[in-house]
């Protein structure tokens, strides 16, 4: 709290960022603990979250105000313009003390409290189990084994405690490995394909340099190829550029020298490096943020930022990952430099592709978990949770992310969550709000007490998780255990304008077809529900006096698995019930509320026929439908054919 | 459809379509390959109209409603006679002598007789005097389009037309004039004895020049993006450079940020507006009838946008003979052909696929089109003008594309399950990140749409058994009502 000097400015104004015009909003700034609020004349609140500002910027004083541009790592970017210099200046100054961490304990994961007891803090916790993970692929088994050699973190800290490996790598052959391998990062599996019997396994570069090498490494990567029956060769997948591998045999590191690995086939991927990335990225969102922009500036830009480039080097590793596994029944072994960036993206793809689980979204959850954050992808220096070295950010995990959306495109029912569900994980990476994605390994989050400190955010995802579901998604599209081979032509990559513009709704389109399907498909299963009922109610009424009506709809009151399949030809078959004019109106007026949400126009001809009817009786419980259908009447008719014939019954 | 070929051992042809599918056959015999390639050269290139499919076509189905007469030019008349009686018919071209690009049956004020349009014709290009393109019921203000009017370079005027520009004009209103060539073409034009209203004559209209491409730039730029999406062996920087290159979506965003313009000066500054270019039979008519598709709700249904085409591009003279002869296969530059329309409906899908929930069709409907532009069984594409047509018979000797089209079985596949009539104008995003390859046209043969297409069936499905069960649910309440109707006293009769 020491850093807030101002807490509130008033007639602050919120530009447009992309309005030529200046258009902007008037407003008061808040300043609180955690959030910077903006709540402006339409009462409308912009929140933004401490940790999630990138950068703050003070730009020259105009003779409006002092304009503050504030850049998040959600890609949200404001322009305020704050009529006083002065205020100006201290709330640029808490931001720029607020926004930066110097210690994991001043983030927000330590001081968000969600109304939870502690045994719902230690079931969140629970709730994504690797070890059950494990056993879901099928280890441990006649190969594989869970090994005790890194239970204390000793030989090395950045993997997790819990390590699968071949049975017959022993513990010096595991031990002799790490010692060769960066950051002692030894090859460990990372996922087992049952069917195949074929393993990912994931690891860093070999400390190699020009001529070194390791006799238990290799007994280790035979291991690996030895516990899998189906092909006794296994690739070694070196996801760097050629040029940056064989640079790093200057250092010492470097390459496995396939004439000293028996049966290894030895493959470069190429996706270029963290800085690359990190700049790559910058420069989309140069191009991406220009006023005005022109289209071929920005394929221009687009295309000398690499971005696209790159996230399609991703996909294609994992791509050429997954055909090894699955045509060739082939183990492989993925690393780069230190083996928790690049390795973690092809890792976590290829199980994508291959294993439809992480197509779920409790299985993306859980590879996630596994492939990134156990696996050690360095979050807090990737996205800056701390006020650290610049150069260690990258948006490795943003790519991951982009690579998966991609897929979702291509195919659109393969996957149980949506693009929501992908941005939302995008926002708490940075937002520090959960415990989750703090520190860089699972060591450090031990230390930091995590799991007794702040929550785990997979629960809270779950518990919204009608928002993040596909109402596209077919279980079926993709069975358990098939492969999806997507088509990675370069037309088929797009610019991710919801991730990237996120909040800039003007250049959305102005209507979601995905949103309305995803609403329709939830007032479905409402509607199956309210139709059960009422069909209960009746038949309850009409006793057994209409022994006929009663077995037609006793048929129809549990048509979700049937009606799934028919195609809609029923209203047809339908016969409509004897009915006379006031039911029908009645009946009409129910079928407008339910379509009221969705602005539809109204005959001016039932407008009247339903004030007269009121006046006849003012019981009759058509007040309220009647003042909404006041509200709502546009011009014409718009209604469908079938209510069109009953509404002329009405008039007639 | 044209057609080249490579001979080896086994015949091969290659047919390029104009829906942009390319068909490799191989044909085992030379001389058979080379029979069949010279009948399919031969057969693709017809010179005579009355040699080709829409006069030999003869219908499988039965008409119920025949397309030549459903949208007659009185009939629309009748629409906006019950709104204002500002304007009316003029039979004037009725014999096409005044211009033979135009149809015979114009809008024009009704303060403007025809004496003053013939002198009107004569000062605009092609003599396509100023007429009505639409009436904006809202505020009453209007859309006019014509050709450029021809001062050449000593400036003449034609005090005629300002009286006709004039009339359109609400007393004390000014309009805008929307030049869509640069300021620069317009200029030049001059030289040619063309030109642009001058603001001494015209004190009351404001000129906005909006550069729109025309003819072979937008030919190239055709063949350039098709030629990057038939190539999958592009990495990513040559597929975007290659994007960027075509200037296919710089052009989209031209167009509808000129038809945008329109629609804003029309609808926010209430003032109406006079569009033209050069001849006013493309750029013009792009300009106009987007901006109707912006404007008028009645547009984006799948009768109102048929109507939209009839008077906006076939009734007011688009050269589609001229202009979609060969699509973007074509080796011999033709010097009249330009995808003017294929951009339209590029165009339309972009808004289409912003809005859409507020269109009655789909984007197969626009493919549709797009493809009988080019070729058809039909006669609606035929000729340049209505006055070509009118000689060709067409109306006699062929079949009318929306006989076909209006059919309820047909119509079915080309409605939008989600629409919901949007009484709204509903403008467009034209910034590039919104914009996107029309890639239903542009990668259809190049990529597998399997799994889209069966997510867009499970999305009608979803559609579907929504609408049943809001009817199984107002049937179930209705019944309700009934039961309990029964015991209190409901008996009304109305």
């Amino acid at each position: 709290m020491e850093h807030i000097r101002t807490t509130k400015v008033e007639h602050v104004k919120l530009l447009d960022r992309f309005s030529t015009s200046n258009k902007s909003l008037a407003g008061t700034l808040y300043l609180t603990a955690t959030h910077l609020l903006f709540i402006d004349a339409n009462q409308r609140e912009t929140w933004i979250l401490h940790h999630h500002i990138a950068a703050v910027e003070k730009l020259p004083l105009t003779t409006s105000g002092c304009p503050l541009v504030i850049q998040c790592k959600n890609f949200r970017i404001v322009h305020f313009v704050v009529p006083r210099e002065r205020d100006c200046h201290d709330i640029y100054n808490s931001l720029l003390q607020l926004s930066k961490a110097a210690k994991y304990e001043d983030l927000y994961a330590f001081s968000y409290n969600p109304k939870q007891n502690e045994s719902e803090q230690v079931k969140g916790w629970q709730l994504i189990d690797l070890a059950e993970e494990y056993k879901r692929m099928g280890v441990p088994n006649d190969y594989w084994q869970l090994s005790d050699a890194n239970r204390d973190y000793k030989i090395c800290e950045t993997y997790p405690r819990e390590l699968y490996v071949p049975r017959t790598a022993s513990k010096p052959i595991i031990v002799g490995s790490s010692k060769f391998r960066s950051k002692g990062r030894f090859p460990v599996l990372s996922y087992y394909h049952k069917d195949k019997k074929a393993a990912i396994c994931r690891c860093s570069q070999p400390l190699s340099g020009f001529s070194a090498r390791c006799l238990e490494d290799e007994h280790m990567l035979q291991a690996i190829s030895k516990a899998n029956p189906s092909n006794r060769y296994m690739y070694v997948m070196d996801t760097r550029p050629k040029l940056n591998a064989m640079a790093n045999r200057a250092a010492g590191k470097g390459y496995e020298n396939e004439d000293n690995y028996s049966n290894i086939r030895f493959q470069f991927v190429g996706i270029e490096n963290i800085h690359v990335m990190r700049s790559s990225l910058q420069k989309l969102l140069e191009v991406s943020g220009t006023k005005g922009l022109s289209v071929n500036d920005f394929l221009s830009g687009l295309e000398n930022s690499g971005w696209l480039r790159h996230i399609k080097a991703v996909l294609d590793a994992a791509v050429f990952l997954v055909k090894a596994v699955a045509v060739e029944s082939a183990s492989v072994l993925v690393h780069c430099s230190d083996g928790w960036d690049r390795t973690s993206q092809v890792c976590s793809l290829g199980a994508l592709l291959l294993d439809s689980y992480y197509r779920t979204i409790k299985g993306f959850m859980v590879l996630i978990e596994k492939d990134w954050i156990s696996f050690g992808h360095k979050f807090s220096d990737r996205c800056c949770q701390l006020d650290g070295d610049p150069k260690e950010i990258s948006p490795v995990f943003t790519q991951f992310l982009e690579c998966v959306w991609n897929l979702t495109e291509q195919f659109p029912q393969a996957f149980e969550y949506n693009e929501a569900f992908l941005l939302q994980i995008h926002e708490h990476v940075h937002s520090c709000q959960f415990g989750n994605f703090l520190g860089n390994c699972q060591k450090e989050r031990e230390e930091l007490k995590l799991k007794e400190k702040t929550y785990s955010l997979w629960p809270f995802l779950l518990d919204e998780q009608k928002k993040y579901q596909n109402p596209l998604y077919k279980p079926s599209f993709s069975p358990n255990l098939t492969l999806l081979e997507p088509n990675t032509v370069s037309f088929n990559f797009k610019f991710w304008r919801n991730m990237y513009h996120q909040f800039d709704r003007s250049m959305h389109p102005r209507q979601s077809v995905y949103d309305l399907i995803m609403d329709m498909s939830e007032q479905n299963k409402q509607l199956e529900e309210d139709i059960k009922q009422l069909e209960a109610k009746i038949k309850q009424k009409r006793g057994r006096s209409d022994a006929v009506l009663v077995k037609e709809h006793q048929q129809s009151a549990h048509p979700a698995p049937v009606m799934l399949k028919t195609p809609p030809f029923f209203k047809k078959d339908q016969p409509l019930i004897p009915l006379n004019d006031a039911v029908l109106i009645f009946a009409f007026a129910q079928w407008c509320l339910t379509r009221l949400q969705r602005e539809v126009s109204v005959p001016c001809q039932l407008l009247s026929a339903l004030h007269l009817l009121y006046q006849l009786d003012s019981d009759f419980p058509l007040k309220n439908i009647l003042y909404k259908l006041v509200l709502y009447h546009t011009s014409e008719t718009n209604i469908t054919d079938n209510i069109g014939k009953r509404y002329q019954f009405v008039i007639v | 459809m044209s057609c080249s070929r490579f001979l080896g051992s086994v015949g091969t042809i290659i047919i390029k379509c104009k829906d942009l599918r390319i068909i490799q056959l191989d044909i085992p015999g030379m001389e058979e390959c080379l029979n069949i390639a010279s009948s399919i050269e031969a057969l693709s290139t017809l010179d005579s109209v009355t040699l080709m499919y829409p006069f030999f076509y003869r219908p499988m189905f039965e008409i119920v409603e025949d397309g030549w007469s459903a949208f007659l030019p009185e009939k629309e008349f009748e629409v906006l006679s019950s709104v204002t009686d500002e304007w009316r018919l003029s039979y004037i071209n009725k014999d096409f002598s005044i211009c033979p690009s135009y149809p015979p049956v114009v809008i024009v004020p009704r303060s403007i007789d025809d004496e003053t349009l013939q002198k009107v014709a004569v000062y605009r290009h092609g003599g396509r005097f100023p007429v009505l393109s639409y009436y904006h019921k809202k505020n009453g203000m209007v859309m006019m389009r014509s050709s450029q009017p021809l001062t050449g370079t000593n400036g003449r005027r034609c005090k005629e037309d300002e009286k006709l520009v004039n009339a359109t004009l609400r007393p004390g209103k000014r309009g805008y004039i929307i030049d869509t060539r640069s300021l620069n073409a317009a200029q030049q034009a001059r030289a040619k004895g063309g030109g642009f209203e001058q603001e001494v004559y015209y004190p009351q209209w404001r000129r906005i020049h909006r550069c729109i491409e025309r003819f072979n730039i937008l030919q190239e730029s055709l063949i350039k993006l098709v030629e990057a999406c038939n190539d999958q062996s592009h990495n990513m920087d040559r597929w975007l450079s290659k994007l960027e290159a075509s200037n296919w979506m710089t052009y989209i965003k031209e167009i509808l940020t000129a038809a945008c313009l329109a629609a804003q000066c029309i609808d926010r500054e209430g003032a109406s507006v006079l569009v033209h270019g050069t001849e006013g039979t493309d750029s013009t008519l792009q300009v106009t009838s987007l901006a109707q598709i912006i404007l008028d709700p009645d547009c984006r249904t799948i009768q109102g946008f048929e109507s939209l085409l009839v008077r906006e591009w076939l009734q007011a003279g688009h050269p589609f003979q001229q202009r979609c002869a060969q699509s973007a296969y074509s080796n011999s530059k033709q010097k009249f052909e330009a995808p003017v329309f294929l951009l339209f409906l590029d165009c339309v899908w972009q808004i289409l696929h912003q809005f859409p929930c507020s269109f009655e069709f789909n984007e197969h409907f626009l493919v549709t089109l797009f493809e009988h532009a080019y070729a058809s069984q039909f006669g609606t594409f035929l000729g340049n003008n209505e006055n070509e047509r009118s000689k060709l018979k067409l109306q006699q000797k062929t079949m009318s594309l929306w006989s076909w089209v209006n059919q309820p079985e047909e119509l079915k596949n080309f409605q939008n399950p989600l629409f919901e009539a949007n009484s709204l104008v509903i403008w467009p995003s034209v910034a590039p990140q919104s914009l996107q390859l029309w890639e239903g046209v542009f990668l259809r043969w190049n990529r597998p749409s399997r799994f889209l297409d069966e997510a867009e069936e499970e999305m009608r499905r979803i559609i579907d058994y929504n609408r049943f069960l809001l009817d199984k649910k107002l049937q179930a309440s209705g019944e309700m009502a009934w039961i309990g109707s029964l015991g209190v006293k409901m008996t009304l009769s109305l």
